[in-house]
This record gives C-alpha cells, sequence and structure tokens, in this order.
C-alpha cells in the first residue's frame, strides 16, 4: 500500500501575523516558515503505519514556491521515502490545489491521502474534500484515530457532538487533526540522509491545470482592537448601561 | 546507552556573526573540510538581536563582493546626532566632539538577523552543514582533557525527565576543532571558562542588557540613515546606559536600550527604564502615531579588553561574544566578532594542515586591527564607574587626545552580580503603568518575540538551591529577578500568606540575564528542547 501525503509551508504558529501596511495581504519576508502543524500530524500517521508493516511507501507532496521543498524535505527527514515538488508561485485556492493533487494522485496512484484537516493560514478546510470530489474516492475528515483493516480503514472523527466512528474504503482521502499523534523529531542524522533522498520536480503549468485564483481579494485588515472595559458600581447601573448605552437589553 | 556519533574536522556552535564566518573562511580557504554548524534557535537568525550600525571592514575581507551577493546591507548612514537628555529637554552634542569610534558616516544600518540569514546562505552554498534547531548541551573531552565535540539535546523529555513516545536521544559530534560561537555569556563557553581558566589573570567580565523594538512610523518623522544615541534621563549619573534610534529602511526605526548590568540598586528594572525612555518629548515626537511590531532583549558583553579570557584551549577555540570581543565605545560588536572568526579559520587550516598548536590564535590575534580595536577602547567602559560625567569627560581626554594609547589600564573592579546593594538600603522606583501606546508591558512585549517553548520539558533554568530566592533574596534584594528579567519568566507570587517563587521557562527569550546577575549566581541558564525561544524576524 502506497500513501500519499500533502504538505503545506506556513507562517510558523508562533509567530504574531503582522497584516500589511497596504492591505494587500499579510508581512512574510523574514518571517519563520513552517509545515503546517496538523500536516505534521499526517506525515507521521503515515510514516507510523509504514512502520506497521501496513504500507510499503510514503510518498510527501508539496505545492508552491522554490522554498516549499523545505516542508518535503523535513517529512522525508522524519520518515517519507521521497518527494514530489510541484512548483506554483502566486495565490493558490483550494480547488487549483486540489486539482494539481488529483494530476499527482493519477500519476502516483496511492492507496490513501493524507493531509490535514485544514491550513492555519487560510484555514480553509477545503482541499481534503475538493480532491475526494474530483476522484470521486470516500473522505474521512478530522481524524484523531486511524486504524488499517483489511482492505478498509476505520476512523475515528472529532466532531461537534463527540466522536464519531467511520469506516471507508481503500483508496480513501483522510484529513488529519491534531490529536491524531504527537509528530517524533526529526534526527540529526536522518535530516542529513533526507538531504539525499529524491524529491522530483514539476511545474504546475506542465500539469493542464488552471490554478488562476476565482475569488478576488479586496482588502485584509487586522481584526479590531477590543476596548478596554469598565467597572459599573452595582447592578442597577449595569443593567442601565446594558440598556442605554450598548443596548442589548 | 552510547550514544550516535558523527565525525567532523570542525563542529562550530552557534550561527551567529563570529560561527558563520568562521564556517566562510574555513571553506575559502579548503573545500575539501568537513564543517557542521549547530544552531539552538528555529532557524539562522531567529534568537540574533543587534541595533545596529554595521562597519563593513570584516566583511570586506570576507566577501569583497557582497553587494554584488546582494547581502542585507542596504541603508548608509546619513546623518548623525547624540543627544543628552535631562527629563524633558535634550541637548545636542556636537557630532564633530564625538570620537572617531562613535562617527559612523561610513556604515550602514542593518538587521543582523537578516545578516546572519544571508552568511548562512553563502555557508551552505560553500558546503557547510548547519542545523538549525539543534542545541548543543554538552561539551565532550578526550582522556587527555582535551575538547572532542559536542552533544546535542536529547529531545522529547518531560517536565519530570521521563522519555515521553516522541524521544529522540542527542547525538555526539565530534571535530579535530570545535568552535564555541554562542554569543554572550554562553552556556558551555561560561564552561570551558572555568576548566581552562581561560580567563586566569583577567578582570570579572562585565555586561549589559540591550532591549531593542522596530517601530512602523509617521513618514514625516521618517529619515532613513539617521543614527541617533541618547545618554543621561532616565537613568540616573551613576548607572550606565544609553539608547539608539537608527533610521532604517521602509519607514521603520530600530528603538533600543542598554543598560550595564553592574547597576547597584536592585529596584531598578531595566525594562521599565526603556519604556519610561519613550515617553521623553525627543523620542516620543518620533514614534507617535507609529506602531510597534517587534520586541526583543539580549546580554551584551561590556568588559572588552581587560576581560576578554584566552580564546584558545586544547582542541577547540572561543570567538566572537562567546569570549568578549564587543567594542563598547564604538557600541559595535559584528565586525569585531566576525574578525574572530576569520582568524579562528586561519588557525585551524594552520593547525590541521601543519600540525601547528591552536595557541598561534593568540599571534595572529595580536598582530591584527581587532587587538588594536579592543586596545584602544579598553579604557572607556572602566571610566565610567566614577558616574556619567567624569566618565564623559575622561573618554574625551582619553578618545579624543590619547586616541585610546594612555599609558596604562583601568580595571573592572566588580563582577555584575556583586554590585547590587541591599533592597533596604535603596531607594524604590516607581514606574509609570504602560499606556499601550508608547509603552508596554512585558506580557504584550513577549507576545511580539513569537517565544514558545514545547510546554512538556524540564525547566531550563536551574536553581542551584531552590530555597534561596525565597529564603534570602528576597528579604535582602527584594528578589530583582523580577524585574531584569525582560520576559516575565520570574515571578514571586503568594499563596496563603506563603511566598513562592514561580519561573515561567516558557516565556524565556534566552537573553541570559538572570544567569549574569543573579547576585548569589544562583541561577544556570540551560538549553532547552531545540527550536524553543523566540523567532526574531528582523532584529
Amino acid at each position: 500500500m502506497k500513501i500519499l501525503v500533502a504538505v503545506k509551508r506556513v507562517i510558523d504558529y508562533n509567530v504574531q501575523i503582522r497584516v500589511k501596511e497596504d492591505g494587500t495581504g499579510v508581512v512574510t519576508d523574514n518571517v519563520k516558515m513552517s509545515t503546517n502543524p496538523p500536516d505534521d500530524n499526517a506525515v507521521e500517521e503515515a510514516v507510523k503505519i509504514k512502520e506497521a508493516g501496513k504500507a510499503t511507501e510514503v510518498v510527501a507532496v508539496t505545492i508552491g514556491e522554490e522554498k516549499a521543498q523545505e516542508t518535503v524535505r523535513k517529512a522525508l527527514a522524519v520518515g517519507a521515502d521521497r518527494g514530489i515538488h510541484v512548483k506554483a508561485d502566486g495565490t493558490l485556492e483550494p480547488l487549483a490545489v486540489s486539482k494539481l493533487l488529483q494530476k499527482v494522485v493519477e500519476k502516483e496512484k496511492p492507496d490513501l491521502v493524507f493531509m490535514g484537516k485544514q491550513a492555519i493560514d487560510d484555514d480553509c478546510n477545503q482541499t481534503g474534500q475538493m480532491l475526494s470530489a474530483l476522484l470521486n474516492w470516500p473522505q474521512a475528515t478530522f481524524a484523531s484515530k486511524i486504524d488499517v483493516k483489511d482492505g478498509k480503514l476505520e476512523i475515528v472523527r472529532e466532531i461537534d457532538e463527540g466522536l464519531e466512528t467511520i469506516e471507508v474504503n481503500i483508496p480513501a482521502i483522510v484529513t488529519c487533526d491534531l490529536r491524531l499523534n504527537e509528530p517524533r523529531y526529526a534526527s540529526l542524522p536522518n535530516i542529513m540522509k533526507a538531504k539525499k533522498k529524491p524529491v522530483d520536480q514539476l511545474n504546475a503549468s506542465d500539469l493542464g491545470v488552471d490554478i488562476s485564483p476565482r475569488v478576488e481579494q479586496i482588502k485584509v485588515e487586522e481584526p479590531p482592537k477590543r476596548k478596554a472595559g469598565i467597572k459599573v458600581a452595582n447592578v442597577a447601573e449595569l443593567v442601565q448601561k446594558l440598556k442605554n448605552e450598548a443596548k442589548v437589553i | 546507552m552510547t550514544r550516535e556519533s558523527m565525525e567532523y574536522d570542525v563542529v562550530i556552535v552557534g550561527g551567529g556573526p563570529s560561527g558563520l564566518t568562521t564556517a566562510i573562511k574555513l571553506k575559502q580557504l579548503d573545500s575539501n573540510l568537513n564543517i557542521c554548524l549547530l544552531e539552538k534557535a528555529s532557524e539562522i537568525g531567529a534568537h540574533i538581536l543587534s541595533g545596529n550600525v554595521f562597519e563593513t571592514r570584516a566583511l570586506d575581507e570576507l566577501l569583497p563582493n557582497w553587494r554584488e551577493l546582494n547581502a542585507p546591507i542596504k541603508t548608509k548612514v546619513s546623518k548623525e546626532k547624540f543627544l543628552f537628555l535631562s527629563k524633558s529637554k535634550s541637548l545636542s552634542w556636537p557630532t564633530w566632539l564625538l570620537p572617531s569610534v562613535q562617527q559612523n558616516h561610513k556604515n550602514y544600518i542593518i538587521s543582523l538577523a537578516n545578516l546572519c540569514r544571508w552568511l548562512a546562505e553563502q555557508a551552505e552554498a560553500l558546503g557547510v552543514e548547519i542545523f538549525p534547531g539543534f542545541p548543543a548541551n554538552e561539551i565532550l573531552y578526550n582522556e587527555d582533557g582535551s575538547v572532542k565535540g559536542v552533544a546535542t539535546q536529547d529531545m522529547g523529555i518531560d517536565k519530570e525527565g521521563n522519555k515521553k513516545d516522541s524521544y529522540e536521544p542527542g547525538i555526539d559530534l565530534l571535530g579535530k576543532v570545535t568552535v564555541f560561537a554562542e554569543g554572550c555569556r554562553g552556556h558551555l563557553g561560561k564552561q570551558l571558562i572555568q576548566k581552562f581558566e581561560l580567563n586566569k589573570g583577567k578582570d570579572p567580565q562585565q555586561y549589559g542588557i540591550g532591549f531593542k523594538e522596530i517601530w512602523e512610523i509617521d513618514e514625516k518623522n521618517h529619515e532613513e540613515g539617521l543614527v541617533m544615541h541618547t545618554a543621561g534621563w532616565p537613568l540616573d549619573n551613576n548607572t550606565y546606559g544609553g539608547s539608539f534610534m537608527y533610521h532604517a529602511e521602509n519607514k521603520q526605526v530600530f528603538l533600543g536600550y542598554v543598560i550595564g548590568l553592574d547597576y547597584k540598586n536592585p529596584h531598578l528594572s531595566p525594562f521599565d527604564e526603556f519604556q519610561r525612555f519613550k515617553t521623553h518629548p525627543a523620542i516620543r515626537k518620533v514614534i507617535e502615531g507609529g506602531k510597534r511590531i517587534s520586541y526583543g532583549a539580549r546580554a551584551l558583553i561590556e568588559g572588552g579588553f581587560q576581560s576578554l579570557p584566552q580564546m584558545f584551549m586544547p582542541g577547540a577555540l572561543l570567538i566572537g561574544c562567546d569570549a568578549g570581543t564587543l567594542n563598547m565605545p564604538k557600541i559595535k560588536g559584528s565586525h569585531t566578532a566576525m574578525k574572530s572568526g576569520i582568524i579562528a579559520a586561519e588557525t585551524i587550516v594552520e593547525h590541521l594542515k601543519e600540525n601547528k598548536n591552536l595557541s598561534i590564535f593568540e599571534d595572529k590575534f595580536k598582530k591584527s586591527w581587532l587587538y588594536d580595536e579592543l586596545f584602544r577602547a579598553r579604557n572607556v567602559k572602566p571610566s565610567f564607574s566614577w558616574g556619567l560625567i567624569l566618565g564623559i569627560i575622561f573618554t574625551g581626554i582619553d578618545q579624543l587626545l590619547f586616541k585610546g594609547k594612555l599609558p596604562f589600564t583601568l580595571k573592572h573592579k566588580h563582577a555584575d552580580h556583586e554590585t547590587l546593594k541591599p533592597a533596604s538600603e535603596m531607594p524604590k522606583i516607581d514606574y509609570p503603568k504602560p499606556d499601550n501606546v508608547i509603552t508596554f508591558d512585558k506580557t504584550s512585549s513577549v507576545y511580539l518575540t513569537g517565544t514558545n517553548h514545547a510546554d512538556n520539558q524540564p525547566v531550563h533554568l536551574k536553581l542551584k538551591d531552590p530555597e534561596l530566592p525565597i529564603k534570602y533574596t528576597l528579604e535582602k534584594f527584594d528578589e530583582p529577578a523580577q524585574r531584569y528579567c525582560p520576559a516575565g519568566v520570574y515571578e514571586v507570587q503568594n499563596e496563603n500568606g506563603k511566598n513562592k517563587f514561580v519561573i515561567n521557562s516558557q516565556n524565556c527569550i534566552h537573553c541570559k540575564t538572570c544567569d549574569i546577575k543573579e547576585p548569589s549566581q544562583n541561577i544556570t541558564w540551560v538549553t532547552p528542547e531545540g527550536g524553543g525561544g523566540p523567532k526574531y524576524g528582523n532584529m
């Protein structure tokens, strides 16, 4: 069984995001970038399944600018066997990413595709679902536990009401929750070995997919600052203020 | 359990200007050398903080074509100011009356973090293996006592010291030569200085704490290339310190404050002095209407020539501010750190090829402009122990008339942890509350640093005696850690009428001030899990 894991390069989760002054986006120059955290969980799970003898190959794929390759190298350093980098500059929307991944899936013919449930930069939470539709494969989203059974996956999903256990047939798309596992550290010797593992480079333009944005971004701005609160002397004053100033009762 | 080990010709600890320069110079001298460089930050540059007005002298020697290589050195200093501040007034000091070491017209306003990122690219292109996120936490010795290399930190250890599922053992990195370039108060450098008595016969090292904020300011207040320094308010005559304000590109100003850690009043809070300083009319008018976008702090070397330890030992070299090569009157340490890296590389190549002793570092150092610079600068900082005014008068004579060549050397008498007076004997200082426009509290400041440490790991700030803070330091010095820490790591909390010393180690921005200033030297800074600490951008 072969598992394809999609990883995305995003601004590190510890960095305080700053909006560009002209409102065209957020500042990314000299900002620490990392792999999207739930994508790390996806890689970890794929590697664990391989280590358990239930998969034969783990392929990491990323789509984006030249430096996006770093995320593939990181996946290789924690156990993926080889990588694919689909080069694409500029804004990439989930639909474009799904279509590109569809092409990669058609080429690689994996049995499973893993990825994070959503990326922490745009919070779209769409790519896995769209890819599932494009391939007409079953999907299991927000997975917090994955059991590989004969030709099937038993998956526990994190949902609003609690946990839901479902079974899907392979091939399938799985999007991973942060609770799925604890990603391992890349050891220094493994980082060195990862430098020698193969990474195929493809150009998005060669895959015959229209990746031009379909959504026009008008403006990016910071959320309004929360105003400081005030202390009221008694309940009567509170009610009076809620009624007359806040006009909520 | 035996750890995995890897062998290199040279192992370098620390990806700052000195370590990266050593790596580049080594590869230039002999491209066949196997070199690895370890960095504790999650990426090169993420723990680098500096003013910085950059003198290109060492870089001109290392990479003369840095302009063509598109080094991030773009903003030439165009104008200089020096102000003496009183509480509400400022007096401009004519720049021609400044010692030549404080004249900057040939220098550039840069972000040292970005310069290091660029240097790392150059080093990697030459084949240096750089490993960010891997702190060296232990020195390895041969049987004959010489340095054999370093071990990287184990990863995935929980608070109690147990191995987690994600446990990944550290590995031994063995070098024919190991270069320690951790920056000011490196935790391994400190051990080496002690073990090999590198500071024998030298004055105690002197330190300062430096703060930096980056502000994006109103266009009309911005003057790209302007460099301004101040002395005076809010510090009193007996506290050594001053500010910098550099107008960089993109409407940014780099605003900072440095305070000597030899201050005496335990009630003094360096962080609050810096915040208060920004409310001075001469400063406020520049940043008013602007926005603070970055914050950080780091200890720096102030001891200079008299405190500089021997920089070689069997199997290893100690360079940059891990030894202490900063030139205090120049307020610059990057070019000197880089020069020490160049000398280190030349020494190592001769050592490896011609079997010369690493002690040839000393002769090379003595013949270099680095030695000459540090020698001439040596009397400035100690003269300020007589107070700001006498210090300035002496410095004028020493630097302007004698160009640093007076026939005597003033001494640093005390280590910084010895200078605090009992809290009861010193005046309390009433700092104004932050207005969240010009001045801020520590919490919102640390937030800007992007600092994080994986939560379930051992505390990396070790107390030799866990009872001491409450039993002794609180009573005698009102536990100054609450104030000298620029990140609010240390708190004294009162629970049911009982005082408790709390260490919020996840906030630590790796400045090392506690390791330096704690009056009983009770706090030891060790490396946390790799990648922890601040994530500075263009600091």
